[in-house]
């Protein structure tokens, strides 16, 4: 038993924060709330350090690594809020690695960018492939492959479409049953949403007709792997802006005086930043579980990843809010770095199911496994 | 990254269950009253068994009777006994605090005296260190120990929160023997026959009306120089590595109150229309992912002693975890199932009752938050006012006037 890192681990952990340091992406974060374009483009870096390849396999000239060593890539693109359409991707690349070499070669380099139209996997309550809609709680179903070859439907707040040349759509046929279509980004309605954080690239996605391609081979069990990959993706992600906001805060909960003393020595700062930490703590276990899941235990998956999703989703809310408390009203402003980590939760917790979806899915699993 | 385990290592779960499967019939009841006599004389005889087997002890020296063997192997050994529905070791204080202290920082007719018949269950053993008014705040304690011009002590005061106090041979027991020098600096460590002249120990009923605990009374209790662990005013030291060996002790599941995240979804698996219940659904599900993410703490933290680093006061954090996460699950359990869930024959009623108390145990949530944001996060410690001042200088609630 070892739960530590690899080597090799530490290494890309250690490179990706090297390589992310000093490109201003925090401060870009701020600007392009008001001009998007001064988000700086990460999207060849992310080719040159093999990161767009780095879930296809060696065979189709990716960099052939794990789930979890993507992940560790992911806690270091949120400790700086880099904005790189790489969750959209990298869930998409697994999918044609598995049925389609040609494109999964041309995605690994970074040639064409992908983006994954997830869909929930069924559950014991709500059966059938869903998707979400823009306004409202309730679900709607999965697109629909004709007996065509087209596809038709519609599936909103879809991270890293803008700008994806192609998008692999989690869909249905006519009688439900799962499939596994790409359609080029020309062959859909891309509307290109600008949300609360700035850095978040989302799209809503229309599909009427649109000619579509199926992969073959590729069933019900590929797509809830591709949706457990982006919910521990986000969870891996979520973790960076944890960490980046826990370190804030006890930086300045050191330096701050009042009463003549470090306002860090009060028990009611400390023990509010204690907790994000036991937060932290409890969100990289779960990270640690579902590196663990995708490598090793598959009948475990949806339950690590969505542990995984909610857990973090909670620290980092928790984080972002504790930050701008122990900075004090200075915290709100835009003066300060905090609120672009807020914002980073604000919509992080919204996506592809939201926390609330993913600590829906534990209770699902627990329950499953009480009652066999 | 991998939960594999080593051949050597499954052959010895094979070796460990082997022996259960031939012992079990002598085993007695997993759960009893802390009370029962004979319950306790099963516990103790299990024990012994235990420590013949070489499933006592198993991290301890060989020197010592212990096998010398790694945290996973103690960790196999805690899940097969679990798995056969046994009971563990009854002294996990002695052998899991005590001892290791004893072995640190006694004398060598000490550890010939007391390791043996500690590791067999003969002599219990119980940790006299908080007091009424000294918890959280242990170097403030009031048992005073007076040398005698014969070079016995005498020790008066009371200590509580003593678990196994009811029946232990033997009590480690931190008093102070110079109040004339700042708190911590003149605390010495003894051991004190429970049987000696001026001991008495009182139940203390928790809510669930067991007694886990006991107030341990010391009025006039002569003790000779052979009863001193370690040195004399040095008694502080020996306290931390009893704390550290708790820290170790983090994560094993000795006591048999399993908080894990399987205990749960039972009672509500059962109930068609709970476990559909969107509610019901969010707060076990919420409940879950911490419990789950106390089962991951515990794996890493196993890494960690397996590559023999010794565990930091971070590893309290996965108890806060644990005890909020399960009280908000077995409130759940309780919604679902009704009242009569608190009704005493009710697994539920333990459970329940337990919680609240278990918050504080080992150190309550605030001191851990404090010790993990001055020790982890570097936080500047909060002012004491009694920093530097002897301890025959603070009030007798322990205030220090003003200046």
């Amino acid at each position: 038993m070892n739960l530590d890192l690899t080597d090799e681990q530490r290494l890309l952990r250690g490179s990706a924060r090297d390589l992310l340091a000093g490109r201003g992406t925090i401060a870009a974060a701020r600007e392009a709330i008001t001009d998007p374009t001064k988000l700086p483009d990460l999207w060849s870096v992310a080719g040159e350090m093999g990161w767009a390849g780095l879930l296809v396999s060696e065979d189709h000239d990716g960099v052939g690594l794990s789930a979890f060593d993507a992940m560790l890539v992911f806690t270091e693109l949120g400790r700086v809020l880099a904005s790189v359409p790489l969750l959209g991707h990298l869930t998409a690349s697994v999918l044609a690695d598995r049925a389609d070499g040609a494109l999964a070669a041309v995605l690994a380099d970074g040639t064409r960018r992908a983006a994954f139209v997830a869909a929930r996997p069924p559950g014991d309550v709500v059966d059938g492939w869903t998707v979400e809609r823009e306004t409202g709680t309730g679900r709607v179903p999965a697109p629909v492959l004709a007996a065509d070859g087209t596809l038709t439907g519609a599936t909103a707040w879809v991270p890293d479409a803008p700008g994806a040349d192609v998008l692999i759509v989690a869909a249905t046929r006519e009688d439900g049953s799962p499939v596994v279509v790409v359609v080029e980004a020309g062959d859909a309605s891309v509307r290109e949403e600008r949300t609360y954080d700035a850095t978040r690239s989302v799209g809503h996605l229309t599909f009427d007709h649109s000619s579509a391609r199926e992969l073959d081979g590729l069933g019900a069990g590929d797509l809830a792997g591709a949706w457990y990959l982006a919910q521990s993706l986000l969870a891996a992600e979520a973790l960076g802006a944890v960490e980046t906001a826990l370190e804030m805060a006890v930086t300045y909960a050191k330096d701050r005086m009042t009463f003549g003393r470090q306002i860090g020595s009060y028990q009611a700062v400390k023990h509010q930043l204690v907790d994000v930490l036991k937060a932290r703590e409890n969100a990289y276990s779960l990270i640690v579980y579902a590196g663990l899941a995708h490598q090793d235990l598959p009948e475990e998956l949806a339950l690590a990843a969505s542990a995984a999703r909610a857990g973090a989703g909670k620290a980092l809310d928790l984080a972002s809010r504790t930050c701008i408390a122990v900075h004090g009203g200075i915290g709100a402003t835009w003066e300060h770095d905090a609120p672009l980590i807020f914002r980073r939760a604000q919509i992080s917790r919204r996506l592809l199911g939201g926390t609330d979806d993913a600590t829906d899915r534990v209770a699902e699993r627990v329950l499953a496994g009480a009652t066999t | 990254m991998n939960l594999d385990y080593t051949p050597e290592q499954l052959a010895y779960r094979e070796e460990v269950r082997a022996w259960v499967d031939a012992n079990r019939a002598d085993a007695p009841a997993l759960h009893g009253q802390w009370t029962d006599t004979a319950w306790i004389a099963g516990r103790r005889a299990w024990q012994g068994a235990l420590a013949d087997g070489g499933y006592a002890g198993v991290t301890w020296p060989q020197e010592w009777g212990g096998q010398g063997r790694s945290p996973v192997d103690q960790v196999i050994v805690d899940e097969e006994l679990v798995r056969g529905g046994v009971p563990n070791i009854l002294d996990y204080i002695g052998l899991g605090m005590l001892g290791p202290c004893i072995m640190a920082h006694g004398t060598s007719e000490q550890k010939q005296r007391y390791i043996g018949p500690m590791l067999h269950g003969d002599e219990i053993w119980c940790q006299m260190f908080s007091e009424p008014a000294a918890g959280s705040d242990l170097a403030a304690l009031r048992t005073s120990a007076k040398a005698q011009d014969d070079g016995t002590f005498v020790l008066d005061g009371q200590k509580v929160w003593t678990t196994n106090a009811q029946f232990a041979e033997f009590g480690l027991c931190l008093a102070r023997t110079n109040p004339d020098v700042v708190k911590h600096k003149g605390l010495t460590m003894f051991v004190v026959p429970m049987d000696t002249p001026g001991v008495s120990v009182v139940g203390l009923e928790q809510i669930s009306g067991d007694a886990e605990f006991n107030e341990v009374f010391l009025d006039g209790v002569v003790l000779g120089p052979e009863h001193v662990v370690g040195e004399v005013d040095g008694g502080w030291a020996c306290a931390l590595t009893v704390l550290m060996n708790e820290r170790l002790s983090i994560g094993r599941d000795v006591t048999g109150f399993r908080m894990d995240v399987d205990r749960f979804p039972p009672p509500i698996a059962a109930d068609a229309h709970a476990r559909r219940d969107p509610e019901v659904r969010h707060r076990l599900g919420d409940a879950s992912v911490d419990l789950l993410a106390v089962r991951f703490n515990g794996l890493r933290a196993l890494t960690a002693l397996q590559q023999g680093q010794v565990p930091g006061p971070e590893a309290g954090l996965a108890k806060l975890t644990m005890v909020e996460a399960a009280t908000r699950a077995a409130d759940l359990v309780v919604d679902v199932l009704g009242p009569s869930a608190l009704d005493p024959t009710s697994e539920w009623y333990h459970v329940v009752s337990y919680l609240p108390g278990f918050r504080s145990a080992g150190g309550t949530a605030e001191i851990v938050r404090n010790t993990v944001g001055d020790r982890v996060l570097g936080l500047p410690p909060e002012p004491r006012s009694d920093k530097g001042v002897p301890f025959s200088q603070t009030r007798s609630d322990g205030a220090v006037e003003a200046r």
